[in-house]
């Protein structure tokens, strides 16, 4: 048998080991490395589509450097990759899935989750995307365009929906608090 | 159609084998062995020991009916070991020790 | 480099065939023809990072696919929209 073919648990103690004892990576590092991950969340990439809906200036920020407009709201982009930044109009709404692995906005995010990794969303997304945002019970009207995003290399993308009738008058907090993940991928549209 | 093309297992859009089944969207917690792997491949990144695209390039490396039957992170941690092997950073033999003890 | 608007075909190649790869190109594009939406910036060659060799910069481009005639099926209008390197597109 391979040894790669070892138990995965196994497997992950060998290989910590093996970096601390060769002084490559140590247990301290990896605790700080899992609280700096564990930080970036969906409420991250919320801020950024709620700063966009009330603040025109930031929007086009926001459209034209995904990195630029995260940094400004204090979200940390070092070591990140580009933030591509997908506009959804009443005529156009976008889609994000990586059908090769699973390359996630990770940075105003969060870790992926499980439904963006599997096989399924992988695979129906680039084909039949209307059945499968019927999944999430999200229906696109006939007359707007879905576009499927393949993130395939460098970039990272995040839709910025449309916001929501309903909220008019309301302020940037209360908006964020009604932008979810789904929302910032497209398989969900928020509303109010 | 796509049965005549020779993708690899890992290519999976619009494959008709994956398109049958409603998409899991409930949430799935993820657990110490996940943030753990999920931590040291972001380091090994950080350090220059080892890309993503070598992460990839190992998880691809697993065979497809290997690779169905692993979790996500489980296919990280083998690659992980695969490329740590593959540009020296430990050998076999060393893997194999720690493993025992494991 | 390209400009937007410009048509180009994605290579009908399948490096899958010859040995060990890594590539970036997913398999229902080859040899699939669409319009560069636009440049997205220059960045290694992901082909050859893989395998930790030294490795060229590329062009890379957002190429937008009409969806239903990829597939056969779907809904008239929709699009695909996937980033490419230069060294998988052609003129068209």
């Amino acid at each position: 048998m391979s040894v790669l073919q070892a138990d995965s648990d196994k497997l992950l103690t060998a290989v910590a080991r093996l970096l601390h004892e060769k002084n490559i990576v140590s247990p301290d590092e990896i605790t700080e490395r899992r609280a700096f991950t564990d930080a970036a969340n969906p409420g991250q990439g919320a801020r950024m589509v709620a700063r966009a809906w009330v603040d025109a200036e930031y929007r086009a920020l926001m459209l034209a450097d995904g990195a630029k407009a995260a940094e400004a709201l204090d979200i940390p982009m070092r070591g990140m990759p580009p933030l591509g930044v997908l506009e959804n109009t009443p005529l156009l709404h976008h889609l994000v899935v990586c059908t090769l692995c699973s390359c996630y906005p990770r940075a105003v995010l969060g870790y992926p989750p499980f439904w963006f990794k599997s096989a399924a969303y992988r695979a129906k997304a680039v084909r039949d995307p209307r059945g499968l945002l019927a999944d999430w019970g999200t229906r696109i009207q006939a007359e707007v365009q879905v576009r499927v995003v393949d993130s395939t290399a460098d970039y990272r993308w995040m839709v910025l929906p449309v916001r929501p009738v309903g909220t008019e008058g309301w302020d940037e907090a209360r908006l964020a608090k009604i932008v979810r993940d789904g929302d910032m991928i497209g398989v969900t549209v928020p509303s109010a | 159609m796509e049965q005549d093309l020779p993708r690899a297992h890992h290519d999976m859009g619009g494959v008709s084998k994956f398109m049958c089944d409603a998409v899991d969207t409930t949430d799935h917690v993820l657990t110490d062995f996940d943030r753990d792997v999920d931590a040291i491949r972001g380091l090994l990144g950080a350090k220059k020991v080892m890309s993503v695209d070598e992460l990839r390039r190992g998880i691809e490396a697993i065979p497809e009916a290997e690779y169905h039957r692993m979790t996500y992170y489980q296919r990280w941690i083998r690659s992980i070991a695969d490329n740590l092997m593959a540009r020296g950073v430990i050998t076999e033999a060393e893997l194999r020790a720690a493993l025992e003890g494991a | 480099m390209l400009a937007a608007g410009q048509r180009v075909r994605v290579k009908l190649d399948w490096p899958e065939t010859r040995g060990p790869c890594h590539i970036r190109t997913p398999h229902y594009l080859r040899g699939r023809t669409g319009v560069v939406e636009r440049h997205l910036g220059r960045f290694h060659n992901p082909e050859d990072l893989a395998f930790a060799r030294a490795a060229a910069v590329l062009d890379l481009y957002h190429v937008r696919f009409d969806q239903p005639a990829i597939w056969g099926e779907g809904a008239s209008g929709d699009a695909i929209v996937v980033e490419i390197f230069e060294t998988w597109l052609e003129a068209a």
